[in-house]
């Protein structure tokens, strides 16, 4: 972490916290929640709301396709905290992992449906040029995903198009996979509150 | 279907009008990636457009330039949330474009 308030600048409150999450879980806590646990009246309180909302409020996409959008976002990012932390909660969510991994490797061949193919074709355009056009949305309206379906999943995109921004900018620690697989059965019970 | 309306609006209003230790000015600039002078200027640039080349360096000149860890901390949240704003604002008007027709 760059800055040393959030790696250390938590209150007493915050610490003890962190101390019973590494008792319970055997596995340090990790720079996304020290992140969100920095002066949470600042921005951790009311971001989570939005995370939250955009990635277990009710959609029609499932928790693990949302998963998915998040890690595939976070690749056009160049974040590899956030990758890897989604991709494992994708997995779990999902069951299996060959589809979180063949999408993250080559998105045009992997057997998903042509909605959630055309929705994640235009949320890396997104990510990578920073815009879409009319053009763009009708293709993926064309490919069977419904107005709705788009909306949630720029809800998803916004929550990561921030936080992937804050990850490679604040330097988030990447752990090891054990981290990452609490981290999921963290995320898929309880969410982003 | 999610809604994201009233929570995203509340954190926006939080980083750019409630109580920080940046001015709601460098707050609004951050946020707007305009206007902010040098090193900051270039660090939320970096932040807003290629997050994953900003280095220690840009973090050590935003400091060596009289800025405290906290006040860093609110300007790199509020270049984030503002790229991700206008990117989001774009794609949802691009999306009600193509589905009136």
């Amino acid at each position: 972490m760059r800055l040393s308030i959030l790696d250390k600048g938590h209150t007493l409150g915050s610490k003890l916290m962190f101390a019973m999450i590494g008792l319970f879980s055997g596995q340090r806590v990790v720079d996304a929640v020290k992140l969100v646990m920095y002066r949470p009246e600042f921005y951790g309180g009311a971001m989570k709301k939005v995370v939250h909302e955009a990635m277990r409020g009710p959609s029609s996409w499932s928790v693990g396709d949302r998963e998915l959008m998040a890690a595939f976002v976070s690749k056009m990012n160049q974040c590899e905290f956030c990758i890897k932390a989604h991709a494992a909660v994708a997995e779990r969510a999902y069951g299996e992992d060959s589809k979180v991994s063949a999408v993250l490797v080559n998105l045009e061949t992997v057997p998903i449906s042509e909605a959630l193919r055309a929705t994640l074709r235009m949320l890396g355009k997104l990510a990578r040029e920073h815009t879409v056009s009319a053009d763009d949305m009708r293709a993926v309206l064309a490919a069977g995903a419904s107005r709705e379906q788009i909306a949630d999943a720029l809800a998803v995109s916004f929550g990561f198009e921030t936080t992937n921004r804050l990850a490679n900018a604040f330097e988030f620690f990447v752990p090891g996979p054990a981290a990452f697989e609490a981290g999921a059965k963290f995320l898929l019970g309880r969410g982003y509150r | 279907m999610a809604d994201i309306r009233e929570a995203r609006m509340g954190v926006i209003q939080r980083i750019l009008e409630g109580h920080g230790e940046s001015s709601r000015a460098e707050r609004r600039s951050a946020f707007d990636d305009a206007g902010l002078a040098e090193p900051l200027g270039s660090l939320v640039h970096k932040v807003a457009v290629d997050s994953w080349n900003v280095t220690q360096k840009d973090i050590d000149a935003a400091r060596a330039s009289g800025h405290s860890e906290d006040q860093i901390f609110e300007l790199v949240v509020s270049a984030a949330i503002g790229q991700a704003n206008r990117q989001y604002e774009t794609a949802m008007a691009a999306l009600e474009q193509a589905a009136k027709e």
